[in-house]
C-alpha cells in the first residue's frame, strides 16, 4: 500500500498494516508533553485513573511557559503543583525557571523531538513538530494524563490534504505568509480532522524554522497534524540538536490524498490575518490604513532566531513609532542568548522595544502585553480570536516578523519593503 | 435522555470564547462554569438552566486544547452539545470529560434559539418539541462508546492499568 506521510509514521509506530483513513490505531508514544495550564488537569486525571507512575520519566515533559514568570498567585499555585508532581515522579525534563522556553520552540532545540516521532501534547500547537517530520498533535488533559500513565494513545488515521508549495517568494515573504495564505484559502475548518502534508520545491527549500512556523498553524485550519518530509535539511538540524542518525522520511509516490491545494509564492505579498479569525486573510497592502498600538514578536509560531534576525534587519538604526509598544519575546533561553551574541537585542532596545523573557504571555492574553478596550495589535502569534490578547473590545492582526517590525516603525500596518 | 431549552451559538466558536484564558488559573468546574461563554458574551451563562442544551454551528470548540472548555460547559449545567461539527481536540475532550457530543450537520438549521429539545443520544435522535420535527444525528463511534461504557477515559485507563498489574 502506498502511504501518505501521516499513514507511514502511524503504520511504523503502531505496527498496524491497515492504516487507511478512518481506522483507529493504538500507538506507542515517543514523548508526552504538558504545560502549566494543562498539566495540573492531566495530573489530577492520572490520580483518578489510579496511576501512580509515569510510563517513562525521560519521555514525560512538563514546560511551565504559559503564565510564567508566574503572573499571579493562582498561576504560581499551578506551577507549584506541576513542580511537586515532577519531583515526585523524578521527571528528567521539567522546566520552570531560567531553562524555560516556549515549549514548541524548546523541545526541537533540545532534540527532545525529531523525525518519525509520535508525540502528543496538552497544547494545540504540538503540531509544530510536524516541521521536523514528527506526527505530533494536541490533546486535552485527560488524554494527556492517560498518555503519561500508559505511554500510548489512540488515533483515528486522518485523511491527508496535499499542499504543494511552489514558486519563488519575493523578499519578506516566508513560511508565515504561505501558511496564512493556505488558511485563507481553505478556512479555519478546511482541514478539520485531517492531516496537511507540505510538499513541492518550495517546501524543500524552506528552513526547518520556516517549516515549523507552517506546521504550527495546521491547527488553525482545524488540522490534526501538519507534516513536512524529513530530508537532508531536517537531518542537519536534527544532528545539530543532539539527534544523530535521524531517519529520512517521505510519503510513498502515488499515495492517495483527499485533495491537493497549490500555494504559489510567485507575486505573493506578505499576508495578514484580520480579526477575528485566522482565515480572514488579506495582502498587507490592503491594510495600510490600520493603525496599531502594539506589536508582538515572539511565540511558538515566530519567536525563533531566524525570526528575530528578520525583525532586527528592519529595525536596525530606526525607532519604533511614538505611542506604539513593540514587545520582543525570544522563544527560548538559547535563542535569547544567541540574539544577545549577535547584537540583535541591542538593536531592539535601541529601536525602543521591550525585550522580555521567553513566555507565551501575551499570545493567549496571559500577561506581558495585554490589550485594553479599543486597542489593536499586530502579532507574529497564531490566533486572533475575539479577546485573545486582552479586552473583548481589542483586535489582533496576525503577520510575519517582518510585517510586525515594519508596522511597529510606522504605527500602521506596513509592507516591509516600504521601510 | 436529555430534555431542555436550546441555546444556539454560531459557527467556529473557539475555546477562547468558551472560556477565556484569564480564567485558566483554576480547574474547578463551578468557577469555570460561572464564566462559560464569557468570551462570546459576558454574562451569557446567566440565561442557562441546569439541563439546557447547547446548539452550535460548524467547528465548535476550535482553537486551544484546553479541557477547561468542556469542563466549563458541564460546570454551567449543560450536559450535551449538538453541533454541525466539532473541532477534533474538543471532540475527544468532550467525551473524555463526560460531555455528550452529537454531530448533526445541517440538522442544526432545524433548531432555533429557545426551542425545547428532547435528546436520545443512544438512539441518535433529537426531537424538537417546539416544532415537532425529529432530527437524526450521527451515531457515537464504537471506540468512543467503549470509553463511555467505562465511565469516561479515566475509568477506561483505570481498567487498563489494573489489567497490566
Amino acid at each position: 500500500m502506498r502511504r501518505t506521510l501521516a499513514e507511514k509514521i502511524l503504520a511504523e509506530k503502531s505496527g498496524e498494516e491497515d492504516v487507511t483513513p478512518g481506522r483507529i490505531v493504538r500507538c506507542p508514544l515517543s514523548l508526552v508533553l504538558a504545560n502549566d495550564i494543562t498539566a495540573p488537569l492531566a495530573i489530577k486525571a492520572m490520580a483518578k485513573m489510579g496511576a501512580d507512575a509515569v510510563f517513562d520519566r525521560e519521555k514525560v515533559v512538563i514546560v511551565c511557559d504559559h503564565f510564567t514568570p508566574n503572573k499571579d498567585i493562582d498561576s504560581a499555585e499551578q506551577v507549584k503543583f506541576c513542580r511537586e508532581f515532577a519531583r515526585k515522579m523524578g521527571l528528567v525534563n521539567y522546566f520552570e525557571g531560567g531553562d524555560v522556553g516556549v515549549e514548541h520552540a524548546l523541545l526541537p532545540e533540545l532534540g527532545l523531538v525529531g523525525p518519525g516521532d509520535v508525540v502528543v501534547g496538552g497544547d494545540s500547537h504540538t503540531c509544530t513538530y510536524g516541521g521536523l517530520g514528527a506526527f505530533a498533535t494536541g490533546l486535552g488533559s485527560t488524554d494527556i494524563g492517560a498518555a503519561m500513565a500508559l505511554g500510548e494513545t489512540w488515533f483515528k488515521v486522518p485523511p491527508t490534504i496535499k499542499v504543494v508549495l511552489t514558486g519563488k517568494p519575493a523578499p519578506f515573504v516566508g513560511g508565515k505568509d504561505l501558511m496564512l495564505r493556505l488558511i485563507g484559502l481553505i478556512g479555519v475548518s478546511g482541514a478539520l480532522y485531517k492531516a496537511l502534508e507540505f510538499t513541492g520545491p518550495l517546501a524543500a527549500s524552506l528552513s526547518v524554522e520556516g517549516r515549523m512556523t507552517m506546521a504550527n498553524m495546521a491547527i488553525e485550519a482545524g488540522g490534526k497534524v501538519g507534516l513536512f518530509a524529513a530530508d537532508d535539511t531536517t537531518a542537519v538540524y536534527a544532528s545539530a540538536h543532539g539527534r544523530q542518525n535521524a531517519p529520512l522520511l517521505a510519503a510513498d509516490p502515488g499515495a492517495t490524498y483527499e485533495r491537493e491545494v497549490v500555494i504559489d509564492a510567485t507575486n505573493l505579498s506578505p499576508q495578514v490575518a484580520c480579526p477575528h479569525l485566522p482565515d480572514n486573510v488579506r495582502p498587507v497592502e490592503e491594510l495600510s490604513s490600520i493603525t496599531i498600538d502594539q506589536a508582538v514578536i515572539g511565540s511558538c509560531t515566530n519567536g525563533r532566531i531566524e525570526d528575530l534576525r528578520v525583525a532586527a534587519d528592519i529595525l536596525k538604526g530606526r525607532k519604533v513609532a511614538k505611542n506604539v509598544r513593540l514587545i520582543v519575546l525570544p522563544a527560548t533561553p538559547g535563542i535569547w542568548k544567541e540574539a544577545l551574541r549577535e547584537g540583535l537585542l541591542e538593536i531592539f532596545m535601541d529601536a525602543g522595544a521591550i525585550v522580555g523573557p521567553p513566555t507565551c504571555g501575551p499570545c493567549l492574553g496571559g500577561h506581558m502585553g495585554i490589550l485594553a478596550g479599543g486597542e489593536r495589535a499586530i502579532a507574529t502569534t497564531n490566533r486572533n480570536f475575539k479577546g485573545r490578547m486582552g479586552s473583548l473590545e481589542s483586535e489582533v492582526y496576525l503577520a510575519s516578523p517582518a510585517v510586525a517590525a515594519a508596522s511597529a516603525l510606522t504605527g500602521v500596518i506596513t509592507h516591509p519593503s516600504a521601510i | 435522555m436529555f430534555h431542555g431549552k436550546a441555546h444556539k451559538v454560531g459557527a467556529h466558536i473557539d475555546t477562547d470564547a468558551i472560556i477565556p484564558a484569564r480564567f485558566l488559573v483554576t480547574t474547578d468546574p463551578v468557577e469555570l462554569g460561572a464564566n462559560c461563554m464569557s468570551g462570546l458574551e459576558p454574562g451569557w451563562v446567566e440565561k442557562v438552566k441546569k439541563g439546557d442544551i447547547l446548539v452550535a454551528g460548524e467547528n465548535f470548540g476550535c482553537g486551544s486544547s484546553r479541557e477547561h472548555a468542556p469542563v466549563a460547559i458541564l460546570g454551567a449545567g449543560i450536559p450535551v452539545v449538538a453541533a454541525h461539527s466539532f473541532a477534533r481536540i474538543f471532540y475527544r475532550n468532550g467525551f473524555n470529560m463526560g460531555l455528550t457530543l452529537l454531530e448533526i450537520g445541517d440538522g442544526v438549521e432545524k433548531i432555533k434559539d429557545g426551542d425545547e429539545l428532547r435528546v436520545d443520544a443512544d438512539a441518535g435522535a433529537i426531537e424538537n418539541v417546539t416544532t415537532g420535527e425529529t432530527i437524526p444525528c450521527a451515531p457515537v463511534p464504537a471506540f468512543m462508546r467503549e470509553i463511555l461504557e467505562k465511565g469516561g477515559l479515566a475509568g477506561y485507563v483505570k481498567d487498563a492499568i489494573a489489567k497490566r498489574a
